[in-house]
C-alpha cells in the first residue's frame, strides 16, 4: 500500500511526461537514419539538424512570424467558439430560427473554405481581418454543431427533475443543459483548435506577406527546405500547445466529465 | 391529503391505444404511507406522475390537500427510480437545487441541508460529487433532495429498484425511519412485497393492463417493522401471502377463460 502511494508521483509523471517525450524522440530518430540510410539531400529532406541551423540563422525573424500566425489563431478561434456556441444557444432557443437558418449554414461550411481565402481578400482587402475572418470561418461550425449535441443531449431523468420542480426554460437552460454541454463543447473547442491553425496558414499562403505561412512560401521561392521545416515545426509545436491548452481548461472547468464516461 | 376520482389514463401510441389506467379511486390519508404495488406495466409509475402533476390524467381527477392537480406543485415532491442528480455538483449543491429554483433564500436553507444530509447519513459526503458515491448514497441525496422542499407529499417511483438488495433493505428500513420521523404522506411505487409489507400503512394492488385497482390491503404490523426476526412474523407472513396471492391470481382469470 506505501509502496503504491510512493510509487504515484514518478509513475505518473513518467506516463504524463516521459513516455510522450520518448515517443518524440524515437520518431526524429527514425527520421534521421532514414536520411542517413538513403543519403537524402537536404534540398528534398533535412535532417532534424539542418532543421535546428535553420531556425538558429533567423531565430528573431521566426519566432516574430510565429508571433503573426499566433495571434491571427487566438484572435480567429476565440471569435469562432464564440459565435459558434452562441448561435447553438440561439437555435436551442428558437426551433424556427435553427430550421431557418441551419440548411444556410451547412451549405456554407460544405464550400471548401480554402477556395474563399482569394474572395475574402478581394472583400476585406491585403489585411489581418481577413486572415482573422478565415480562422472564424474554420472554427465556427465544429463549436456550433458540438454545442448543438450538447445542449439537446440531457438525460431524460434530469429533464424530469427540472420539469417536477416546474424550473423555467431559463433555469433549466442555466442550470442543467449549459453543464451537461460543456463536455461535448470541448469536443468541438479540440477540433476547432486544429483547425484555427489550418485556417491562419492557408490565409498566409494566399497572402504571404506576413505570418509562418508566407515564411514557407519564400523559403520554398529560394529553395531553402530546411527553412520550411523550421516554420512548419514552430506550426506543429502551435498547434499542439493549442490543443493542450484546451484540454488542460476542459480538466479544470469540468473534472466530473471523465469520471462519468468511464 | 390525496384524493384519486374516476382516474384513467390512456396513451395513444404509434402502433395504436394503450389504456395504462382505468377508473382508480382512492383516498390517502394524511401521513399515511400508501404503497402501490402491481406486475410491471400495470400504470403504477403512470399514476404516480398523474399525481406528480407530470402527465394530465385522460378522465377524472387528482386532489392534493383539496386543490385538483394540474401541474406539479411544491408541496409535493418526488423520488425517482434513478437518483438523477447533476454531476458537476457537490451533495450538498445538488440538495440545494429546489431552493435555486423556487428562487428561496439560500441562507434560509442551509442548516436544513444539514440536518437532511445528518438524518441520512450524508453529512461527511457534502462536498462530494455523485459520482465519487455508491448507488445507495446516491439515492439517499435523492431523498435529500426531494425532503428539502418540506413536501406535504412524497411520490416515490420504485426508488431502490436499482440497487443490490442489501443495500434495498437498508435504504427501507431508514425511509421507515425518517417517515415516522417526519410524518408526510408517502406514495410508494413498488414491485417488491417485501418492501411493501415493511413500509406501508395501506397496500394497493393494481392489476395489469388496463390498470385497475384490485384491492386495499391493510397492514396493521406496529412500527418500527424490521426486515427478518422479529415478534410479528406471523402478520407479516399472512400479509406476504396475501399479496402474492392477490399479484399471481391476476393472471389466472384470463388463463381460464382462455383455455
Amino acid at each position: 500500500m506505501t509502496d503504491k502511494t510512493t510509487d504515484a508521483g514518478p509513475r505518473r509523471l513518467w506516463f504524463n511526461a516521459g513516455l510522450p517525450t520518448l515517443g518524440v524522440a524515437l520518431a526524429l530518430g527514425i527520421w534521421w537514419l532514414i536520411i542517413i540510410a538513403f543519403g537524402i539531400d537536404s534540398f528534398w529532406l533535412p535532417a532534424p539538424p539542418d532543421v535546428l541551423e535553420a531556425f538558429q540563422r533567423l531565430p528573431g525573424h521566426l519566432i516574430e512570424q510565429a508571433g503573426v500566425t499566433l495571434m491571427t489563431t487566438t484572435v480567429g478561434f476565440a471569435i469562432g467558439a464564440v459565435g459558434g456556441a452562441a448561435v447553438a444557444v440561439l437555435f436551442a432557443a428558437s426551433r424556427t430560427i435553427e430550421r431557418m437558418t441551419m440548411p444556410l449554414i451547412a451549405a456554407v461550411n460544405a464550400v471548401p473554405k480554402a477556395a474563399l481565402a482569394p474572395l475574402l481578400i478581394v472583400w476585406i482587402g491585403l489585411n489581418t481581418q481577413a486572415k482573422i475572418v478565415m480562422v472564424v470561418l474554420l472554427c465556427f461550425f465544429p463549436v456550433l454543431v458540438s454545442t448543438m449535441a450538447g445542449l439537446t443531449s440531457v438525460p431524460n431523468d434530469l429533464r424530469e427533475v427540472a420539469h417536477s420542480l416546474s424550473a423555467s426554460w431559463w433555469q433549466t437552460f442555466l442550470k442543467i443543459r449549459m453543464a451537461w454541454a460543456l463536455p461535448q463543447i470541448f469536443v468541438g473547442l479540440k477540433v476547432a483548435s486544429s483547425l484555427a491553425i489550418i485556417g491562419a496558414v492557408i490565409a498566409e499562403l494566399t497572402n504571404p506577406e506576413r505570418g509562418l505561412g508566407s515564411v514557407v512560401v519564400s523559403s520554398s521561392q529560394s529553395a531553402d527546405t530546411p527553412l520550411a521545416f523550421a516554420a512548419l515545426t514552430l506550426l506543429a509545436l502551435m498547434g499542439a500547445g493549442l490543443f493542450y491548452l484546451v484540454t488542460a481548461l476542459e480538466r479544470l472547468l469540468v473534472p466530473w466529465a471523465r469520471a462519468i464516461s468511464s | 391529503m390525496i384524493k384519486i376520482a374516476g382516474l384513467s389514463r390512456t396513451f395513444r401510441g404509434k402502433s395504436g391505444t394503450v389504456e395504462a389506467l382505468r377508473d382508480i379511486n382512492l383516498d390517502v390519508a394524511d401521513g399515511e404511507f400508501l404503497a402501490v404495488i402491481g406486475r410491471s406495466g400495470c400504470g403504477k409509475s403512470t399514476l404516480l406522475r398523474i399525481i406528480a402533476g407530470l402527465i394530465p390524467p385522460s378522465q377524472g381527477e387528482v386532489l392534493v390537500a383539496g386543490d385538483r392537480v394540474a401541474r406539479p406543485r411544491r408541496d409535493v415532491a418526488m423520488v425517482f427510480q434513478r437518483p438523477a442528480l447533476l454531476p458537476w455538483r457537490s451533495v450538498r449543491e445538488n440538495v440545494m437545487l429546489p431552493v435555486e429554483i423556487f428562487r428561496w433564500q439560500r441562507a434560509k436553507h442551509r442548516d436544513h441541508v444539514q440536518r437532511l444530509l445528518e438524518m441520512t447519513g450524508l453529512e461527511s459526503f457534502a462536498d462530494r460529487l455523485p459520482h465519487e458515491l455508491s448507488g445507495g448514497m446516491q439515492q439517499r441525496v435523492s431523498l435529500c433532495r426531494a425532503l428539502i422542499q418540506r413536501p406535504k407529499v412524497l411520490l416515490m417511483d420504485e426508488p431502490f429498484s436499482a440497487l443490490d438488495a442489501l443495500t434495498r433493505e437498508e435504504l427501507a428500513v431508514e425511509l421507515q425511519r425518517i417517515h415516522m420521523e417526519l410524518g408526510t404522506t408517502v406514495v410508494f411505487v413498488t414491485h417488491s412485497i417485501q418492501e411493501a409489507v415493511l413500509l406501508a400503512d395501506r397496500v394497493a394492488v393494481l392489476s395489469a393492463r388496463p390498470g385497475r385497482l384490485r384491492e386495499l390491503v391493510d397492514i396493521a404490523i406496529p412500527r418500527p417493522r424490521t426486515f427478518g426476526h422479529n415478534a410479528h412474523m406471523e402478520e407479516v407472513a399472512a400479509a406476504s401471502a396475501e399479496l402474492h396471492q392477490l399479484l399471481l391470481g391476476d393472471h389466472l382469470p384470463q388463463v381460464a377463460t382462455a383455455g
